[in-house]
C-alpha cells in the first residue's frame, strides 16, 4: 500500500536522522536530562512524526467535534458558539458573606456559581455539633438549614444562573434545599440548571468527606439519579471527579482511569436498580484537574472524552448520543501552587487553564495565586477570573475547535493515555469493580505511591519548581495579604439554629424525619422524603443523623 | 544503638486532605523512625489516646482546613490534663500570623507548604533528641 510504504520510508528516514544528525549534536551538546518523562512515566522522544500516529484511524479514533467518539469535543462549534462557563469555586463564613462574594463575581462577568461548603456541612454536622468545633465557615459556607440557603441565593435568579455545589455525602439534602429556594423564587424544578458533585467513591479514595459505608452511599446516589432524571432534566446529578484524585498525587493516567472506573461503577449501580443509561446518562458530568505538563494535559482531556464515549456505547450499549458525551468541569491544580513567591502562581494557573481550554472543557475554575497561603481575597479572586477572560477574549485559541489536533505528539499521547487507562480499568474490573478496589485500598495505595515518587523527584530537584526548590529568594518577599474568616461565624450559626428550633413547627419536623427514617430502611427513594424534611426546616444535621442511624458510619482503614 | 524515634502522625478535625500527612509519614519511616499514622478525621481525644498508647516521642499534626488554632488548643489541653509531655510539630496551610501564638501554646515547630523532607527529618530529630534551639 502506498500509505504503508510512505510510513516505512519515514521510519527509515527518522532512524537515519537519529544516527546522523541527532547523535552528532548530542555527542557535542548533551541533552539536559537522560530521559524526559510525562507525569505517568512515559519517556518522550525528541521528535514525533506521522509514523507515531500511523495506527490512528482519523475517522474512527479522532472524528469530528460533536460526533462520536468526541475526541475533538462534545459540541460542533465549541467556543465559537459560546465560551466555557467561568465558574469560580467560592464560599466562606456565613451565607450572608458568601452571597456578597457571589453577587460581586457575577457583576464581574462570572457566568455560573460554584458553592464551597464548610466541612461540617459536607459531613452532615450542624454548626452547634461538637464535631464542628473550629471548622464552621472555614473552607466554605456554613449551611445548617433551608434558612441559610435562602440567604445564600438572595437576589440570585436560579432560572438564569447555574449553580454547582461541591457536596457529596449530603448532596441529597443540599439539592433539596436548592429546589426549595428555587420554588420560593418561582423557579420550577425543571428549570434549575447546575451540578451536584455527588461522587462518593472519590471521597473514600482521596477527599475524605464520607459519612456512610459504600453500599448505602451508592444507593443514595442511585436514588438521586432516579429522582433527578425525572424532575431535574437540566441538572448534572453527579460530577465524577478526577480532580481530587490528581490532587492526592495520582498521575494523568491514574486520574483518567480511576475517574472513568468510578463512572462505570455508578452506571452499573443505576442499571442494576432498573434505570436506563440512555436517560440518566445525559445527567452525568465529570470534573478534571489541569496540571503542569501542558501537552500531556491537553491529550488527557481528549483521551478521557474518547474513553467515556466508548465505554457508554460498547459496554453499556447506550444509543442516545447525548448520553455518550463526556461533559466536564476543570479546575487548575491547587497542589502545584507554591507558598513561596506566590505571584508566580498566576503564570502557572494561566498555562493550566489554557490546557483545559485546548482540551475542550465546558466550565473552568482558575485558582487564585494566594491559595497555598489561605483563602483567596477579593483581589486575588478577581485576577483568577480575569485570567480566564483573557484566554477567552484575547488569545485566539477559541476561534478554532480543538486547534492542537493533528499534532503528532498530541495524537500519540492521546492514544497512549487511552491505552494505559484502559489497562487500569481492566485491572479494576478483574478486582470486581471500583467499590471493591477502593475497599481493599488498592486505588489509595497506587495514588500514594505516585505522590511519594513525585515528592522525591522534587526533593532531588529532578523536578524543578520555580521559586521553591530552585530560583529561591532567601528573604521573603513582601507578605501577601490573606483573607481572615470572621471567627464569630460559629457563634452566629449556633444562635441561628437555636432561634430556628424555637420558631419552626417541631412536630412537623419530627413527623417528616420519622417518614424519612422508614423510607431509608425500606427500598423507597429517599429524595422526596428529604425534600419534605428540608421544607419543614429540619436541619442538615438532623437529617443526616436519621440516615446515620439507618445506614451506619464509615471508618477508613489506614493505608500508608 | 541509637533509639528509634516513635512518631504519631495525626489528622485531627474534619479535613480530608491527607496527601501531606501520608507522604511525610512515609518519609519519616524511610528515615528510620517508627511511624504510627492515625488516618483522617480524628478527634483530639483519639489523637491524644494514640500518643499515650503508642508511647510516642513526638506528635505530628496536619491541618489544612483553617481549624488549627482550635484543634491544637484542644489537643495541648488534653495532653496537659493527662500529663503527656510530648513535643508537637504541625504542617498544613498555616498563616504566618498564627505561628507565634501556636508556638506560645506549645507547638514546637510549624512546617509550611514546600518544606523539604530533609528539613522535616532534621528538625524532628533535633526536637526529640533535645538538641533543639
Amino acid at each position: 500500500m502506498d500509505q504503508e510504504n510512505k510510513i516505512n520510508e519515514l521510519v527509515e528516514k527518522k532512524a537515519l536522522w537519529y544516527e546522523k544528525t541527532f547523535k552528532k549534536t548530542v555527542s557535542r551538546f548533551p541533552e539536559r536530562k537522560k530521559e524526559f518523562k510525562t507525569s505517568y512515566g512515559k519517556v518522550v522522544d525528541p521528535v514525533y512524526t506521522p509514523a507515531d500516529v500511523k495506527d490512528i484511524d482519523y475517522a474512527k479514533d479522532i472524528g469530528f467535534p460533536g460526533e462520536y467518539p468526541y475526541t475533538r469535543g462534545v459540541q460542533p462549534t465549541m467556543y465559537r458558539g459560546r465560551f466555557w462557563t467561568m465558574r469560580q469555586y467560592a464560599g466562606f463564613a456565613s451565607a450572608e458573606e458568601s452571597n456578597k462574594r457571589y453577587r460581586y463575581l457575577l457583576e464581574q462577568g462570572q457566568t455560573g456559581l460554584s458553592v464551597a461548603f464548610d466541612l461540617p456541612t459536607q459531613i452532615g454536622y450542624d454548626s452547634d455539633d461538637e464535631m464542628s468545633e473550629g471548622e464552621v465557615g472555614k473552607v466554605g459556607v456554613a449551611i445548617d438549614s433551608l434558612k441559610d440557603m435562602e440567604i445564600l441565593f438572595d437576589s440570585i435568579p436560579l432560572d438564569k444562573v447555574s449553580v454547582s455545589m461541591t457536596i457529596n455525602s449530603t448532596s441529597a439534602i443540599l439539592l433539596s434545599m436548592l429546589m426549595a429556594v428555587g420554588e420560593k423564587q418561582g423557579v420550577r424544578h425543571d428549570q434549575l440548571r447546575g451540578t451536584i458533585q455527588n461522587d462518593i467513591l472519590k471521597e473514600y479514595i482521596a477527599r475524605g468527606t464520607y459519612v456512610f459505608p459504600p453500599d448505602p452511599s451508592m444507593r443514595v446516589i442511585v436514588d438521586i439519579f432516579e429522582y433527578g432524571s425525572k424532575n431535574l432534566p437540566k441538572f448534572n446529578l453527579i460530577s465524577i471527579s478526577g480532580y481530587h484524585i490528581r490532587e492526592a498525587g495520582a498521575n494523568a493516567v491514574q486520574e483518567v482511569a480511576f475517574t472513568i472506573a468510578d463512572g462505570i461503577a455508578y452506571v452499573e449501580a443505576a442499571i442494576k436498580a432498573g434505570l436506563d443509561p440512555n436517560v440518566f446518562g445525559t445527567n452525568l458530568s465529570f470534573f478534571f484537574n489541569a496540571h503542569n505538563n501542558f501537552i500531556e494535559e491537553i491529550s488527557k482531556f481528549r483521551a478521557a472524552r474518547k474513553i467515556w464515549a466508548k465505554v457508554m456505547k460498547e459496554r453499556f450499549h447506550v444509543t442516545n448520543e447525548e448520553a455518550l458525551k463526556l461533559k466536564f468541569h476543570t479546575q487548575t491544580a491547587g497542589s502545584t501552587l507554591t507558598a513561596q513567591q506566590p505571584m508566580n502562581n498566576i503564570i502557572r494557573v494561566t498555562m493550566q487553564a489554557l490546557s483545559a481550554v485546548l482540551g475542550g472543557t465546558q466550565s473552568l475554575h482558575t485558582n487564585s495565586f494566594d491559595e497555598a497561603l489561605g483563602l483567596p481575597t477579593q483581589e486575588s479572586a478577581t485576577i483568577a477570573l480575569r485570567t480566564q477572560q483573557i484566554i477567552a477574549y484575547e488569545s485566539g485559541v477559541t476561534d478554532t475547535v480543538d486547534p492542537f489536533a493533528g499534532s503528532y505528539l498530541i495524537e500519540h499521547l492521546t492514544k497512549d493515555i487511552e491505552e494505559k487507562a484502559m489497562e487500569y480499568i481492566k485491572k479494576i474490573d478483574d478486582m470486581g469493580g471500583m467499590v471493591r478496589a477502593v475497599e481493599t485500598g488498592y486505588v489509595q495505595k497506587e495514588i500514594l505511591n505516585s505522590a511519594y515518587e513525585a515528592q522525591l523527584r522534587i526533593e532531588k530537584k529532578e523536578d524543578v519548581i520555580v521559586g521553591m526548590n530552585e530560583f529561591t529568594t532567601e528573604k521573603g518577599s513582601k507578605p501577601t495579604p490573606i483573607l481572615k474568616v470572621d471567627t464569630s461565624v460559629e457563634e452566629k450559626q449556633k444562635s441561628k439554629i437555636k432561634e430556628l428550633k424555637e420558631i419552626r413547627d417541631n412536630n412537623l419536623v419530627s413527623e417528616k424525619l420519622s417518614s424519612l427514617k422508614l423510607a431509608a430502611a425500606s427500598k423507597e427513594n429517599i429524595m422526596p422524603f428529604i425534600y419534605e424534611a428540608v421544607k419543614a426546616y429540619a436541619t442538615l444535621g438532623e437529617i443526616t443523623n436519621v440516615l446515620r442511624e439507618v445506614f451506619g458510619e464509615f471508618r477508613e482503614s489506614v493505608i500508608l | 544503638m541509637e533509639k528509634r524515634i516513635r512518631v504519631v502522625v495525626g489528622k485531627p478535625g474534619l479535613d480530608g486532605h491527607d496527601r501531606g500527612s501520608k507522604v511525610v509519614a512515609r518519609a519519616l519511616r524511610d528515615a528510620g523512625m517508627e511511624v504510627i499514622y492515625t488516618g483522617i478525621r480524628q478527634t483530639p481525644e483519639e489523637i491524644v489516646n494514640t500518643v499515650l498508647q503508642e508511647d510516642a516521642d513526638i506528635l505530628g499534626l496536619s491541618i489544612l482546613s483553617g481549624a488549627h488554632m482550635k484543634l491544637c488548643q484542644k489537643i495541648i489541653k488534653l495532653m496537659k490534663e493527662k500529663e503527656i509531655n510530648v513535643p508537637i510539630f504541625l504542617g498544613g496551610i498555616i498563616p504566618a500570623d498564627d505561628i507565634p501564638e501556636l508556638k506560645k501554646m506549645g507547638v514546637n515547630e510549624v512546617f509550611g507548604p514546600g518544606t523539604s523532607f530533609e528539613d522535616i527529618i532534621k528538625r524532628v530529630k533535633e526536637i526529640v533528641l533535645g538538641t533543639a534551639v
